[in-house]
């Protein structure tokens, strides 16, 4: 019988991005039981937000989660038109949509480097960083930031498409496009990558419901649930595309479902592009120091890059919300299925599984 | 598969293909990074053009922006001296400061590297800290991307054809959802309440309205205004004139909340249930107010809240000095007069009507009742034209006309009038004249924009037909064969310009003779307070000089600790707010004098 030892890993980003540790017990290299520890990057963030009007919110909600700032932006935005009735105009409505999808690729570039990276394949992640730079020059253009972009707010979008941009958001995407072709070289056409994705980290199909699970997890167990299909918002309903899904539930699954979801939505910009109705971009807010919402409650979902996020915005009618409650994704992928799926898994393993669920600590801890 | 699947194997090694090639993320030779058109860099901020309403500062949710002294600059109305500092270790670079700056001097730059061994140094102050960065912004809002609200919401007239007919009110007033949304306008800046005379509590009863809360709006209104229905309606509204957003688009309708406000209350009960006014015990000191103006009302009012016994002496049979006398009736209707005195009344001020001061009672007589005495007398001799016929039937001053209109009594204007001078008491006269059916021409000697009159004022008057004739100089009255006015002589005048740099003077044109035929010549150029009824030795202690009594402290106390001024005779400004202003000044003077606090 071997020695039953414990083990940590983290709380410095284990192979994720942000704080946080898991706890193994381990027997040999094998995990025979594991928990998640947060509260290394607590930031009180739905507390400081019932402190600041409805509109300063919007800057603080970007930082829930570095790699996906902007569902979060529109997710709340789209809660705050609920509750106050403000129509958003058509093309904001695209433009949104554009963010969303670029929001998605980019956030897939690092997680090729995050998945391929912890398998040992640092060539991919090199290149799918280096290639998300052009991405984030479309940001920077559309919104004046690369990284955090605040440019989604309520009633539709900070500022119109700059003169050009079209253009160039065209090229990108039919670059990236090729590119998409040198990375399955490198990854899933790997041996490597295969050997070490399939048949680990399985969630079973029968479970997954039960334990929260969403997005590319969800869909790489065979269920088709996609918030933009289900219950479309932005220009979703306007645009057509599919929805992957793999049977497996393991991490190779994951990954293939990822790599699809770029080519959707790189169809799904060019598409949105193409149809964009010229027109207004923004149905103003009154002057933000004053502007209250009428008493009311919302409860707005948005499929995020790393599945369904929602949205509970409360007003009492004041000119702060009197309540933000934040369901992402990050919290049952990270606690509740990273918790159970470890078991029997080899240590090595832990990263890449980590990173296959989409684990966003700083959005656990809001 | 098995681990020996060779195509699996040998795929990754097509990435060789890739040496050689250019790179995408580093750049040999080095090239500077092309940073976007709205790049949301280092904040610039136009020196010049900001008005320090700290608006960023309120807006920036990191708390990252500080307003701060900056040598060289100075307050001035409208400029609060202040400018913003950023602490870049704060600073998101959400630019919310950008998009709530009403001015739009602020605004990001491409500059985004800023390195210095100095910690201190990331207190960031825009455009003194990098005053070459204009060239160099990015991120900026214009006024239709601005957060600010330009536009304000119009007010409700009568028609200009219909309101000629008769004395009714002109300005129908905001409803309450107009209201809400004016409000919403306001920054908070408070720079209005800077210029204010009265320094009234403009954000916050804004606020309140914004808020939906009315009554509060009303109570913070009266905490130094017992005049405000009145100053909703008529006042100069400084304020406006140095609003934030009227920089980039129409001042924010202070003068219109304010009397929204107090519409709220229809009746003087209704006023003193919401006001709630705290009355303090009596104290024993008494105090006589020689005039019922907005000074002497305001004195007497809050000297009444104080526990002084206080009794005001007017001449007239209406209180409200000028504003009831002065004002027309389609500005200031007189429920409004009476509704606010009687709320007055109602917690103790006692007004002595028809009791004229050195006529009914002599002024040495209530030196010796009173314990303090507050002259608030006003303006009531108007300025005399100086030029021939002045005196023949047929011309009339503005103020005394107006009285007798406002009493009650009527005045034959004939047919055509011409109204002299340019501000609010020449446009009243004018508009007066056009609704007893009379053709009225405005002669004015400078050009309109020159105007001391409201320009709301200036276009009511427009839009009731009545005519203005700029640059136009009065040289004489003609006499008709009945003895009365039959028309009015006239040059016109070319504008000079000042070489000690101020305003242009209107000058002569010889030869330009014009005449224009009136049956009423309507003199308002001006008025000076008459202190006929004022012992001699008084007049020695209490200094007068070109016609203003001179007080010499803030508490407007005069040479006689025993007597304080205020109102027109005091002030150059000579309006009702200021006139208000001195009244609740002299409170605080006349409690420290008798009270010792």
């Amino acid at each position: 019988m071997e020695k039953e030892t414990t083990l940590y890993i983290g709380p410095q980003h284990p192979g994720i991005t942000g704080n946080m540790m898991v706890k193994l017990k381990v027997t040999g290299d094998t995990i025979s039981s594991a928990s998640t520890h947060v509260g290394y990057l607590h930031r009180a963030f739905e507390k400081l937000i019932e402190r600041r009007n409805w509109l300063q919110s919007f800057t603080i909600l970007c930082r829930f989660c570095v790699p996906e700032p902007d569902p979060m932006e529109l997710t709340y935005a789209r809660a705050v038109e609920e509750i106050e009735g403000r129509e958003v105009p058509e093309r904001a409505e695209y433009i949104r949509t554009i963010v969303m999808e670029l929001a998605r690729i980019q956030s897939f570039m690092l997680w090729y480097g995050g998945q391929s990276g912890s398998s040992g394949l640092y060539l991919v992640g090199q290149w799918s960083v280096g290639d998300r730079n052009y991405i984030l020059d479309l940001f920077e253009d559309l919104t004046g930031g690369r990284v955090y972009h605040m440019y989604i707010w309520p009633g539709g979008v900070r500022r119109d498409l700059p003169e050009g941009w079209k253009d160039k958001a065209l090229k990108t995407m039919d670059y990236l496009e090729k590119r998409l072709d040198e990375y399955d070289k490198l990854m899933f056409d790997s041996t490597i990558f295969q050997k070490r994705a399939q048949g680990v980290g399985i969630i079973p199909k029968d479970k997954a419901i039960e334990w929260g699970v969403v997005g590319a997890p969800l869909r790489g167990t065979g269920i088709k649930h996609d918030v933009r299909i289900d219950e479309p918002y932005c220009a979703y309903d306007k645009l057509n595309f599919i929805v992957p899904t793999q049977e497996g539930g393991d991490v190779w699954a994951r990954a293939l479902v990822r790599r699809q979801e770029i080519r959707q939505s790189i169809s799904i910009i060019r598409q949105a592009l193409d149809k964009m109705p010229a027109g207004e971009f923004y149905n103003k807010i009154p002057n933000p120091m004053k502007w209250s919402i009428p008493a009311g409650s919302a409860w707005v979902k948005t499929e995020s890059v790393r599945g369904e996020v929602g949205f509970y915005v409360e007003s009492d009618g004041s000119n702060k919300p009197r309540r933000v409650h934040v369901k992402g994704a990050a919290y049952t992928h990270g606690v509740t299925v990273l918790e159970k799926i470890l078991v029997g898994q080899n240590i090595a393993d832990v990263s890449f599984i980590l990173n296959s669920l989409g684990v966003c600590p700083p959005e656990i801890e809001r | 598969m098995n681990f020996f699947d060779l195509k699996g194997l040998l795929q990754p090694l097509g990435a060789v293909k890739q040496l050689g090639k250019k790179p995408h993320t580093i750049n040999y030779p080095y090239e500077t990074k092309r940073t976007a058109d709205r790049y949301r860099g280092l904040h610039y901020n136009d020196l010049e053009v900001c008005i320090g309403c700290g608006n960023c500062s309120t807006i920036c949710q990191n708390a990252a922006i500080d307003m701060i002294n900056i040598d060289g600059i100075t307050a001035k109305n409208g400029d609060s001296g202040l400018r913003p500092r950023v602490d870049n270790g704060r600073c998101c670079w959400c630019a919310l400061c950008v998009e709530v700056c009403p001015t739009g001097s602020l605004s990001l730059t491409k500059d985004y590297i800023y390195v210095t061994p100095d910690a201190n140094a990331f207190l960031w102050t825009p455009g003194v800290s990098n005053p070459d960065a204009k060239n160099n912004i990015s991120f900026t809002s214009d006024t239709n991307l601005s957060l600010s609200m330009y536009q304000r919401v119009p007010m409700r007239e009568l028609d200009g054809m219909e309101r000629v007919k008769s004395f009714a009110e002109v300005v129908l007033g905001y409803s309450e959802e107009e209201a809400r949304a004016e409000a919403q306008r306001c920054i908070s800046c408070g720079l209005c309440s800077n210029v204010c005379p009265d320094h009234m509590h403009i954000p916050e009863y804004i606020n309140a309205i914004a808020q939906g809360n009315d009554n509060d709006a009303l109570k913070i209104i009266y905490d130094n205004n017992p005049f405000p229905e009145m100053c909703g309606k008529v006042c100069t509204r400084r304020c406006e004139d140095v609003c934030a957003i009227q920089v980039r688009g129409e001042a924010v309708a202070i003068r219109w909340l304010k009397r929204y406000a107090t519409e709220t209350a229809p009746t003087a009960q209704k006023i003193k249930d919401i006001v709630n006014p705290i009355i303090a015990e009596p104290n024993g000191k008494t105090v006589g107010i020689i005039g019922a103006g907005p000074a002497g009302l305001t004195a007497a009012y809050y000297l009444a809240l104080r526990g002084f016994d206080v009794t005001i002496y007017e001449a007239q049979s209406y209180a409200g000095g000028m504003t009831m006398f002065g004002i027309p009736k389609y500005r200031f209707p007189l429920d409004s007069v009476k509704k606010q005195v009687e709320y007055m009344e109602s917690i103790g001020v006692k007004i002595k009507y028809n009791t004229k001061v050195g006529r009914d009672i002599s002024f040495e007589e209530m030196h010796t009742a009173y314990d303090a005495i507050f002259v608030g007398i006003g303006f009531q001799k108007a300025w005399t034209l100086g030029i021939e016929n002045e005196d023949i039937p047929g011309c009339i001053a503005a103020v005394d006309y107006l009285n007798i209109i406002n009493r009650g009594d009527s005045f034959d204007v004939g047919k055509k009038v011409a109204v002299i001078g340019g501000g609010n008491v020449a446009i009243d006269g004018a508009r007066v004249s056009a609704r007893y059916g009379a053709e009225v021409t405005i002669l004015y000697r400078r050009r309109i924009s020159e105007m001391p009159a409201d320009w709301e004022e200036i276009e009511g008057a427009e839009h009731e037909g009545v005519h203005i004739a700029i640059q136009t100089i009065p040289t004489r009255i003609i006499k008709g064969e009945n003895g009365k006015v039959s028309g009015i002589e006239y040059l016109k005048a070319e504008m000079i310009a000042d070489e000690n740099g101020g305003r242009p003077r209107p000058v002569a044109i010889e030869g330009s003779e014009t005449i224009l035929e009136c049956d009423t010549v309507i003199g308002a150029i001006g008025q000076e307070a008459d202190y006929s009824w004022l012992p001699e030795s008084f007049k020695a202690k209490i200094e007068i000089k070109r016609g203003m009594m001179i007080v010499t402290n803030e508490f407007n106390q005069t040479g006689d600790p025993k007597v304080f001024a205020g109102g027109d005779a005091v002030n150059k400004t000579a309006d009702a707010i200021s006139a208000i202003a001195d009244g609740y000044m002299a409170v605080k003077g006349i409690s420290k004098f008798l009270l010792g606090n």
